[in-house]
């Protein structure tokens, strides 16, 4: 009675594992796998393209909302892709386990016991006669075979590799796994908007955005500091069809480590080695240097401002937000075109990325810019719905413009503005991930091992002298066309050398 | 850095691919006739042969069609659209030339060149751009060997996709008496594994390649960007094709129709994702 209800316990576990670690549901989990990544690469992921997910939000939010529930927006941390990749290296670990204790006896053991009835092996031959049994040892050990010699037969085998590489490669796969979640949970990666002239501190305080790994501790950062000394932007201005195009972006920045301070370039595809983390180029962009003077004379901001491209010309959006400006605060809304050209609407535009003939247009507003409130603003956008235009296109004055070095009287004796010179910026992602390397390792391993589990033929050979009767063997694992004409071979060399 | 481009050279370039299609389109007839007249005549092998010797001039016209290219824009011919496609066709017919010296694939003849032929009349009307330089982001050695070993891959996938083609129509018993002249499904199922075998080892080598190259240019080494996406998609089911062939019950048809569907899914991320879906790897140059 007890027995029976302890097994009719265990039989179903027990029935789940076998299933769970058979061939078939590995292939079914593989091809489930498969399935599940592609919704990740039809909607935006939260991961790769944030900013796609918050347009399509805004685009159809009752169909986002729908999608978000079922984590379509998260598909590669979602709880069924990673139900999917679990099971599949649960599968894994129970189909490995156990074959590596079956190939490493195999391994201590070496050939097995020759079968009683040898005809019924893939190739055979038989042939009449007597051999010196140690002589086809030597003969099946020089073709590569482990040989043993058994009472009246020769038992032997090759191709151990082709499970060693098999069972490495799950391993390696496994490995490669769990780098990737410990690398990932201690990585981090934060972005900085750098000005040329701008130092770059490694705490936390000093990234515009940083996204830590859940292991992460604040620790973890190398103090070092990175002065960005000059940014070069190479366009092709010789090739026709090619023109504007970027040729290189090439940084030159001051690595100070605490102890020794070096010069460095780094660009694109070359990151920065900093103690720590790497240093990557990812942006690039132009800060216009503008200094606004307020109505009572004195300078209320003074400084370069980052712009936004806003299209492959360079065309670069900025928001200029002066709050210390008396008597009343200005912000302003400005375009910078390096290479101006007048549109036929009158409007201007870009048509050369590098700045040959520069213009700075601004649209200029006062009253109140709402960051005294204590609320977190972006420094990029400007909400003019509560603010008194000065000058806009379809404003009481026109736009005010600006070539490098000029200043202009605000209208309303509000102040002036004067445009001092052109800056480039460089957006630098800073990152760190110590499971890199062994992803690496451990990819590198696995795509070793596949080439021997792949190649490697695993072969069995028998050879039994009885009664004046010798008789050859050959048994392979799995599909293999030229194992009779492999033993024919042997056969030869056997009767060549064994003879008696 | 003053990069020197040659639109007219590329010109020429276009002529010779051009020409090389030309050629593809009358190997491809003589071994349609070829096909026909098997049917009739098993010994028959002249529309064959010739076949095969305009099917070599042919890549050899390509080759040179390639190689201006490359001079005409002073890197390696593969960093947009036209250019992976006239290299790829390119790969894929020296890849199954040479595959002619070590095993009997003539058979899937028709369906290599009938291929190659599609890619390059995409690759001319469609895909076609002047020389340009190579975005920074590219300028990078792995462009040279991440980019090559996937068009090496796209090869070997092609040439078994022929043989699964040729299986299963044999297996479902489609155009019976000629099907008799093929190979047994046996023997053409053992060729389309070892050529996905090769394709799987080289694919693994590019997924690895690429993530070394990402870790460089955009910090991290794996980000789930709509080309990873995809190129993890058919590295999986390639290894479930490849699990396949060693679960009984699962080789034979039901492989075969899975290493077709990896095969869909390699030209799906080359067409589809790169001219229609987000993300990093926008390197269509259209």
């Amino acid at each position: 009675m007890t027995s029976s209800f302890r097994s009719s316990l265990s039989f179903w576990p027990r029935w789940f594992w076998r299933q769970l670690t058979s061939m078939r549901t590995a292939l079914f989990l593989l091809l489930m796998l498969a399935l599940a990544a592609i919704p990740g690469s039809l909607y935006p992921q939260r991961s790769a393209d944030p900013n796609g997910v918050r347009l399509f939000f805004d685009e159809r939010a009752e169909l986002a909302a729908v999608l978000d529930a079922l984590q379509l927006f998260d598909v590669y941390t979602s709880v069924w892709f990673s139900a999917i990749y679990i099971l599949l290296f649960a599968s894994l670990i129970g189909c490995v386990l156990p074959r590596m204790r079956v190939h490493l006896n195999a391994l201590r053991r070496g050939p097995v016991q020759t079968p009683e009835n040898l005809k019924r092996m893939s190739a055979y031959f038989a042939e009449t006669g007597k051999l010196d049994l140690e002589k086809v040892r030597k003969v099946l050990k020089a073709n590569g075979f482990r040989a043993e010699v058994q009472g009246d037969s020769v038992s032997a085998e090759k191709g151990y590799a082709k499970e060693t590489g098999n069972l490495v490669f799950h391993s390696a796969l496994l490995a490669v796994l769990v780098s990737v979640g410990v690398g990932g949970g201690l990585s981090f990666t934060g972005q900085r908007v750098l000005v040329e002239g701008d130092t770059f501190v490694n705490n936390l305080a000093s990234y515009d955005s940083f996204s830590p790994g859940p292991f992460f501790n604040e620790g973890e950062l190398t103090p070092f500091s990175l002065k960005l000394d000059n940014f070069d932007v190479i366009y092709d201005l010789r090739n026709r069809a090619n023109i504007g195009q970027p040729i290189d972006f090439v940084a030159t920045a001051t690595l100070d480590d605490g102890n020794v301070a070096a010069q460095q370039e780094f660009r694109v595809n070359n990151p920065l080695a900093a103690p720590g983390a790497n240093i990557y180029l990812t942006g690039n962009g132009f800060a216009p240097v503008i200094t606004v003077t307020d109505g009572t004379g004195v300078v209320a901001y003074s400084g370069p401002v980052v712009y936004l491209p806003q299209d492959s010309n360079m065309t670069s959006l900025g928001v200029i937000k002066v709050p210390d400006a008396l008597p009343e605060q200005i912000g302003m809304i400005s375009f910078f075109y390096p290479t101006v050209a007048e549109l036929e609407s009158g409007a201007y535009t870009s048509i050369y990325p590098d700045p040959i003939d520069p213009l700075l247009t601004l649209n200029v507003y006062t009253g109140d810019l709402g960051l005294d409130s204590g609320i977190p603003r972006n420094v990029y956008a400007l909400d003019t719905t509560h603010l008194e235009v000065v000058a806009s296109r379809n404003g009481p004055n026109p736009p005010i413009e600006l070539r490098p070095g000029e200043t202009a009287e605000l209208p309303g004796g509000i102040g002036s503005i004067s445009f001092d010179g052109v800056l480039r910026y460089a957006s630098v992602d800073i990152a760190w991930n110590p499971g890199g390397f062994w992803v690496l390792i451990f990819a590198a391993i696995a795509l070793v091992s596949i080439v021997f589990s792949l190649s490697i033929r695993r072969r069995r050979v028998w050879v039994r002298v009885r009664d004046e009767k010798i008789e050859y063997a050959a048994l392979a694992r799995g599909d293999d066309e030229h194992l009779e004409a492999v033993l024919a071979e042997i056969k030869d060399e056997i009767e060549k050398e064994a003879r008696v | 850095m003053n990069v020197v481009l040659n639109e007219p050279l590329s010109q020429v370039s276009l002529l010779f691919v051009s020409a090389a299609m030309g050629l593809l389109a009358v190997a491809l007839l003589l071994f349609s006739f070829q096909l026909a007249k098997l049917k009739d005549d098993p010994s028959e092998s002249r529309f064959e042969k010739i076949g095969f010797w305009v099917l070599g001039l042919s890549t050899v016209v390509l080759g040179i069609g390639v190689m201006l290219r490359g001079i005409a824009a002073n890197r390696v011919p593969w960093a947009n659209m036209y250019e992976f496609s006239i290299t790829g066709s390119l790969t894929i017919l020296t890849v199954y030339l040479i595959s002619l010296k070590v095993r009997d694939v003539r058979y899937v003849a028709t369906f290599v060149t009938g291929f190659t032929l599609i890619t390059l009349f995409a690759a001319v009307s469609l895909f076609y751009v002047e020389v340009k330089t190579l975005m920074p982001a590219l300028q990078s050695y792995w462009l040279v060997i991440h980019v090559m070993v996937a068009i090496l891959s796209v090869g070997f996938f092609a040439v078994a996709a022929g043989f699964h083609i040729a299986y299963l129509s044999k297996a479902a018993g489609w155009a019976r008496v000629l099907m008799q002249r093929f190979p047994e499904l046996k023997v053409m199922e053992r060729i389309a594994y070892r050529f996905n075998m090769v394709g799987f080892v080289t694919w693994s080598f590019t997924l690895i390649a690429g993530a070394i190259w990402a870790e460089r240019a955009w910090h991290r080494y794996w980000g789930w960007d709509t080309k990873e996406v995809w190129t993890f998609i058919i590295w999986v089911l390639y290894a479930g094709y490849l699990h396949a062939m060693a679960t009984r019950g699962w080789n034979g048809k039901r492989a075969a129709w899975l290493g077709l569907v990896g095969f869909s899914a390699v030209i799906f991320n080359f067409v589809v994702v790169n001219l229609f879906f987000k993300g990093l790897h926008v390197y269509s140059g259209l």
